[in-house]
């Protein structure tokens, strides 16, 4: 079957893929492959580790956290770095909500720094960025909405997210952009529960900047109970 | 005397008339504190803000919006909605992101999730500015000051932006994450906040509205406020009748980012008959 709507890209059939394993060892619970463009959503239950692997390497996994019994307390990009002092996520952060509390804590991470200034691509974003002839273009923020409305969610649930293996460096004199990726294949991140959480990923289908390496890849989700 | 109805009026109605050091000025124009330049008669919004005071507006597009901090000591949290869909709002990922700028100052747009221009910083004598931390909640003022009741002497900048937004039919879920005026911090070079604090007393910021706005204002201390007291000094604001970024204005094509934010912020105002 053949259709004529236009599709996002997707990596070269030449690309190396490392589907790699769980960061942190214990019984597989979940384990779900998110294709290019893609949105994903799962509850990971208190105590529960959550790696993604950054299978083709350089691809953003953007991410929202809520809490699973309440999801008006939901991540808040502004609480976790106020309370740790410190703009980049790295080992040890504490993914904290609108009210302070703790979501979930960064247990494993295999590049230097993870994201959560740089906030969602969207299609209104796009025009202001690269213009308005990629308004047609898929977007984090058209994955956010599809995947949340699976749970409720809408666009007043949309806030500053999480972006798993993008890089956005802020430098001296506060410029900030969305730069060449650290990661690689089969780099991961691991996150622990600190309550039952929900979490919304969008397979990032961003095609205009350095965010996916310009080459959407495959993320793999594995929930463990250590 | 308040033992009948009679009584406990008069007695009511001879505290009118008072000031505080605190307070709406209306009508606007008799503000004690128009700003330089200001037409008393243009002004549609005068107040000082309490310390751990909000305040909230919705104004016309095309408002310009001042905010004074008189003692160097006011930390303005302000969230901005497109007042006619208060579902647009404030999205601060895409204003530092978009215009490639983490610091606000003057010409910086604060940008809505929607690829629109919510207000435009017109000026800004301050440069002391906070796009990183958001306001407090609770629990931060809890494990700070040991208290954060709202009706409290260290309330929550979170509070009063919950309370603000449901005075306008938004739940805690519309809120979204806020910027803050008059206390600064910077970012080094791995990643740790810097503490600037105030760029002293007298500083100014403008806004103007590029659309239809709903404003809510928290003037509580900024998270990394080193000093162990809660210490908030009062805010002033002021706003009056201008004209939104046209054209003929130099931030109109400042960079080609802004000059697209525009253009879709007036298309909407255009089909909206704005
Ligand atoms: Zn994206």
């Amino acid at each position: 079957m053949t259709s004529s709507v236009p599709v996002g890209a997707t990596f070269a059939p030449d690309s190396p893929l490392d589907w790699s394993e769980p960061l942190v060892p214990g019984e597989v619970v979940l384990d779900e492959r998110v294709a290019p463009n893609a949105s994903w959503s799962a509850v990971v239950r208190k105590g529960h580790v959550l790696t993604i692997v950054d299978v083709g390497g350089n691809q953003s996994g953007d991410c929202l956290i809520y809490n699973a019994a309440d999801t008006e307390e939901r991540y808040s990009a502004p609480d976790t770095l106020a309370w740790q002092g410190n703009a980049y996520v790295r080992t040890g952060t504490v993914l904290r909500s609108n009210l302070g509390n703790p979501l979930m804590t960064v247990v494993g991470n295999e590049i230097d720094r993870q994201d959560t200034i740089g906030g969602a691509c969207s299609k209104e974003s796009n025009t202001l960025r690269y213009g308005h002839h990629v308004m047609f273009h898929h977007g984090c923020r058209e994955n956010f909405l599809s995947e949340g409305q699976k749970h409720g969610l809408g666009l007043r649930d949309l806030v500053s997210n999480l972006n798993w293996f993008m890089n956005v460096p802020v430098e001296e004199d506060g410029a900030l952009g969305i730069v060449d990726g650290m990661s690689a294949p089969g780099k991961r991140v691991a996150v622990r529960a600190e309550m039952d959480v929900l979490v919304l990923v969008s397979n990032c289908p961003q095609m205009n900047n350095p965010c996916n390496d310009f080459n959407p890849t495959p993320l793999r989700m594995l929930v463990v109970e250590p | 005397m308040t033992d009948t109805v009679l009584n406990a009026r008069e007695d009511a109605r001879a505290r009118g008339g008072q000031t505080s050091e605190w307070m709406p000025y209306l009508p606007a124009s008799s503000s004690p504190y128009c700003p330089d330049g200001v037409e008393p008669s243009a002004l549609t919004w005068a107040e000082t803000v309490a310390p751990g005071g909000y305040t909230h507006k919705v104004v016309a597009r095309g408002t310009r919006i001042r905010f004074d901090d008189p003692t160097g000591d006011a930390c303005a949290h302000v969230i901005v909605y497109n007042a006619l869909e208060p579902v647009e709002r404030l999205n601060v990922a895409d204003t530092l992101k978009i215009p490639w700028q983490a610091y606000l100052d003057a010409g910086h747009p604060l940008l809505s999730g929607d690829g629109r221009v919510l207000a435009s910083i017109v000026g800004d004598t301050s440069g002391h500015h906070d796009a990183f931390c958001g306001t407090t909640t609770e629990a931060w003022c809890l494990q700070k000051y040991g208290d954060a009741a709202p009706e409290g002497p260290f309330p929550a900048g979170r509070s009063l932006f919950v309370k603000a937004a449901a005075k306008h039919g938004l739940a805690p879920r519309d809120l979204p994450p806020s910027v803050s005026f008059f206390q600064g911090v910077r970012v080094d070079a791995d990643g740790a906040f810097e503490w600037r604090g105030s760029a002293g007393e007298g500083k100014s910021v403008e806004l103007l509205a590029e659309l239809p706005l709903l404003v809510l204002v928290a003037n509580v201390p900024h998270p990394l406020d080193p000093r162990a007291d809660y210490v908030v000094g009062p805010l002033r604001v002021h706003a009056w009748r201008s004209k939104p970024t046209g054209p003929d204005d130099d931030r109109f094509q400042v960079t080609p980012e802004a000059h697209r934010a525009y253009l879709n912020t007036i298309d909407y105002a255009e089909a909206r008959g704005l």
